[in-house]
């Protein structure tokens, strides 16, 4: 427990307690508007107050109420988004890893053939063919996920197949599903936590990225992203509007980053190459 | 050699031809394919001819066979906002995307290169600490919140450099700096995991019992052998360079085919969207193409089998 | 005599330093390299043999590990008091060493003439086409057929036991003095592993080099050595002549090894082997290391590592056992 590295825990945990807690925890409702006090500074600054902690956008809207919210947002596209790609990803990678012979091949190619294209591409499409929404972005954001995790879970896979248990397995003639799920899967656990964790960043700046070019969650719905592409165009008056979410979104991502790393020096040292 | 190179080239072919299929089917299957892809003020005129242009009421097979004679014809459909072929808009703007390279390719080398080398010889050093924070944060900060910063830093508060659109060289520098960053940060990574596992292989030792001076070991026997992974990565880092130029266009408003493909999103503009992420395909398997060969050149391994 | 030793190791220790603990990889290790004789330093694997030779050519991996004690003196000269670069100019050209793997002791990007150019060059200069001469010929000394050819393709397209010839000619291409070679032959196929050695003995007839041969085999210690020192975790525990040594081995262990020998002539119902493990280098007993294993142990060999007892001229051992004899 002493090498742990605290800094970033307490920070994780801070955004999970914010994304749960949200609702209470935030002075303002984050869409609500007040013209009145629009373009309000950060309260150390001239102008500001307390009141609007981090300031006000063009609208009116607390900034930080939004940023707690956003946070939410954050959270909630993340988990699915990790969920779905990332159980995609393990359910390919042990089908292909354990079967082998020319379903390894075909579905290697197409992990292959992912990983040389930009998914974003795609993520983008599907806004504009599906529109805009919590089910489109997380299903593009999985796109983003799932090869690698096919791919790295596919290589665990490979060296758990030559075990004698597996061979104990086949010899009480356990079904091809049975071992796959009861015998392969809780094995490749370990290196499927981590790679989470390790994603978990690449999937906020997913989508937050998303957000910036008007693909993500639609507004009004505060996304980090979505402050900073608003904020844009008052950069030069109203600095806070779009540099503050961003601060909040690097933190959390090098936080993520920095724990995951961690806990694969701890569980899965082989992953280093990721 | 060559068998290697054409192995290579028909799985581009192959990915082109799974991009098209994909983009061609989500837009298929939405319901109403015809409005995805008019403008609002079309006419029912335009709309009957778009439907019997491509076929739209005819069985799905049809269709595709319809999508691929047109795309070998160079034709991607129609962009709605600049009623023109969407190929011609997308190559009249490639060019401006085309000249940020060269500036972001030789950031990222020459950065990158001395950084990992200096941080896997001196392992653990100053420089090595110093450049693995650097890399981390790099990685960490989204790209279009570091170019909105450095356009506050440099152009709102210092007024250093412009902040958007191509123009002189200055223009040239924040949009470099923005998209180099992440390649920067992750070639570094690589080049010294690279070179630390090349200073621990058996053909240093023997260079070192040799009686090579230590400068001839790294920067002749390591380097060639490190910088190989460089160019076997490439296609992660194009596909990565790709994302970060759309994102980095938007941001200073380059008006390259990053910003097109924003365009295209923001302004629903389907057809166009369409042809970016095609063409994007066909732009990948080129590059690759020539890494590839590249590749084939510089390892002897591979040039001489086959 | 003395005056004919070209390499004198004289109370060697090389300290590995980790988390754990300290290993004494090599302690306490002594011995004579005379001029034009082919030493054998026999052992199992992880004895520190290859430690003790990166040692002398200091090349050890820094920073965990550090000789931290004794003399290594090449023609009378104390290796561990030189400088880096005094030791760079030595490496190569006084003493040379061939490694375990020709796999993967060749850099995989340079042509085979590269490399033995390479080595060339230190000590001759002269023009392009004299260079590419010498390097034709040193390819032709190791008897690598159809050298001219060889000279521009790449390591991947040799096979293993011309690609440990090529190292070979690396390491005498400046005539060293001293040529150790790590285990040269374990890597390769069986009958390779003759021909290799047939090599290195002419090539060592024919010109003034000493060899320390390292390796864990028996077998090869009869056929190409003059002298045969056996090293036991970390310590040399038997040297001398090798006809000597195999006809009367005096170690419990040197016994053990050479039993484990299969012989074609005699009748084994099953081969003998060695009871136990080496010890853990964390784990060292302060008596004699093998006495776990050793089936004529007493309790003195438990608590006091035994003293060097000759035997014979020029063979020593180190075993309690030999004190009643004396």
């Amino acid at each position: 427990m002493k090498t742990l590295p605290w800094t970033s825990v307490i920070i994780i945990c801070t955004m999970v307690f914010v994304a749960l807690f949200a609702p209470w925890l935030a002075p303002h409702s984050p869409i609500e508007q007040s013209l009145a006090n629009k373009l309000l500074p950060p309260f150390w600054q001239d102008g500001g107050s307390t009141t609007y902690l981090l300031g006000t956008d063009e609208f009116g809207r607390d900034v930080f109420s939004r940023l707690l919210y956003g946070a939410r947002v954050s959270m909630t596209v993340s988990a699915l988004a990790l969920l779905v790609g990332g159980g995609i990803g393990l359910a390919i990678g042990i089908i292909s890893g354990y079967v082998g012979g020319r379903v390894d091949g075909v579905l290697m190619r197409l992990v292959d053939a992912a990983l040389a294209f930009p998914a974003i591409l795609f993520a983008l499409l599907l806004a504009v063919t599906m529109g805009q929404g919590l089910r489109t972005i997380v299903i593009a954001i999985s796109l983003l996920l799932w090869a690698t995790f096919a791919r790295v879970v596919r290589g665990e896979v490979l060296s758990i197949k030559q075990r004698d248990y597996i061979a104990l397995a086949r010899v009480h003639g356990c079904s091809l599903l049975r071992i796959m799920v009861t015998h392969v899967m809780p094995n490749v656990a370990n290196t499927f936590m981590v790679l989470l964790t390790l994603y978990v960043g690449v999937v906020i700046v997913a989508e937050a990225s998303l957000s910036f070019l008007g693909a993500g969650i639609p507004p009004p719905t505060p996304s980090w992203g979505l402050m900073v592409a608003e904020g844009r165009g008052k950069i030069t008056s109203a600095w806070w509007l779009s540099l503050i979410p961003g601060i909040a979104i690097t933190l959390v991502v090098l936080a993520f980053n920095l724990f995951g790393d961690w806990l694969r020096d701890r569980l899965d040292p082989k992953l280093r190459q990721l | 050699m060559w068998r290697y190179i054409f192995r290579r080239f028909m799985q581009g072919i192959l990915l082109v031809f799974l991009v098209a299929a994909i983009v061609f089917f989500l837009g298929r299957f939405t319901g109403n394919p015809a409005d995805l892809m008019l403008p609002e003020d079309a006419i029912e005129a335009d709309r009957v001819a778009l439907i019997e242009a491509l076929g739209l009421e005819r069985p799905m097979h049809e269709q595709f066979a319809i999508f691929v004679r047109n795309a070998l014809r160079g034709d991607l459909g129609e962009s709605i906002r600049y009623r023109q072929s969407a190929v011609e808009v997308f190559f009249s703007r490639l060019p401006n995307t085309l000249m940020l390279i060269p500036g972001v390719m030789a950031l990222a080398l020459i950065m990158a290169i001395p950084l990992g080398i200096l941080s896997a010889i001196r392992r653990g050093g100053i420089i090595d600490r110093l450049s693995g924070t650097l890399a981390v944060l790099g990685i960490a900060t989204p790209n279009f919140w570091l170019g909105i910063l450095l356009i506050y830093l440099f152009s709102v508060q210092l007024g250093w450099l412009p902040s958007a659109r191509m123009g002189s060289w200055q223009h040239y520098v924040l949009p470099t700096v923005t998209l180099g960053t992440f390649l920067v940060a992750g070639y570094m990574r690589l080049i010294r995991s690279s070179m630390l596992e090349v200073l621990d292989s058996e053909f240093v030792k023997l260079a070192r019992i040799k009686g090579l001076s230590e400068t001839v070991v790294v920067w002749k026997h390591c380097l060639r052998n490190a910088l190989l992974p460089v160019l076997t990565l490439w296609g992660v880092f194009l596909s990565g360079l790709v994302t970060g130029a759309i994102v980095t266009e938007t941001v200073f408003a380059w008006p390259g085919i990053g910003r097109l493909t924003y365009e295209a999103v923001i302004f629903r503009d389907y057809p166009l969207l369409q042809a970016v992420i095609i063409m994007d395909a066909v732009l990948i398997l080129f590059i690759n193409l020539l890494v590839d060969i590249l590749y084939a050149y510089v390892d002897p391994r591979i040039r001489l089998t086959n | 005599m003395i005056d004919d030793a070209v390499l004198n190791v004289r109370d060697l220790h090389t300290h590995f330093y980790l988390r754990r603990g300290v290993i004494k990889v090599v302690d306490s290790v002594s011995f004579t390299l005379r001029r034009k004789e082919v030493l054998g330093l026999v052992g199992e694997s992880g004895c520190g043999k290859s430690m003790t030779a990166l040692s002398l050519l200091r090349l050890i991996p820094k920073p965990a590990a550090r000789t931290v004690k004794g003399e290594i003196l090449l023609e009378g000269e104390d290796l561990l008091q030189k400088s880096d670069r005094e030791m760079q100019q030595i490496r190569g050209s006084k003493i040379a060493m061939i490694l375990q793997d020709p796999q993967t002791s060749l850099n995989p990007v340079f042509t085979i003439g590269d490399q033995l150019r390479e080595a060339i060059a230190r000590r001759h200069q002269g023009s392009k086409s004299e260079l590419l001469e010498r390097i034709v010929d040193a390819l032709r000394k190791v008897k690598v057929a159809a050298p001219e050819t060889r000279v521009h393709q790449y390591p991947h397209q040799l096979s293993g036991g011309m690609k440990q010839r090529v190292v070979g000619a690396i390491a005498m291409s400046r005539s060293p003095k001293v040529l150790i070679a790590d285990e040269p032959t374990t890597a390769l196929d069986v009958t390779i592993q003759l021909q290799y050695l047939k090599l290195l003995k002419e090539l060592q007839e024919s010109s003034d080099m000493a060899i320390l041969f390292i390796t864990h085999d028996f077998g090869i210690v009869a056929k190409l050595c003059d002298r045969v020192a056996v090293m036991y975790a970390g310590r040399i525990v038997e040297n001398g002549p090798v006809r000597e040594v195999f006809d009367h081995p005096q170690h419990p262990y040197t016994q053990a090894l050479i039993n484990s020998v299969p012989k074609m002539r005699k009748q084994v119902g099953r081969l003998p082997t060695i009871e136990g493990q080496p010890p853990a280098f964390f784990d060292l007993p302060p008596g004699c290391r093998f006495a776990p294993r050793c089936p004529a142990a007493h309790a003195r060999c438990q608590t006091e590592y035994p003293k060097s007892f000759t035997v014979s001229e020029g063979h020593t051992a180190d075993c309690w056992k030999l004190e009643s004899a004396q």
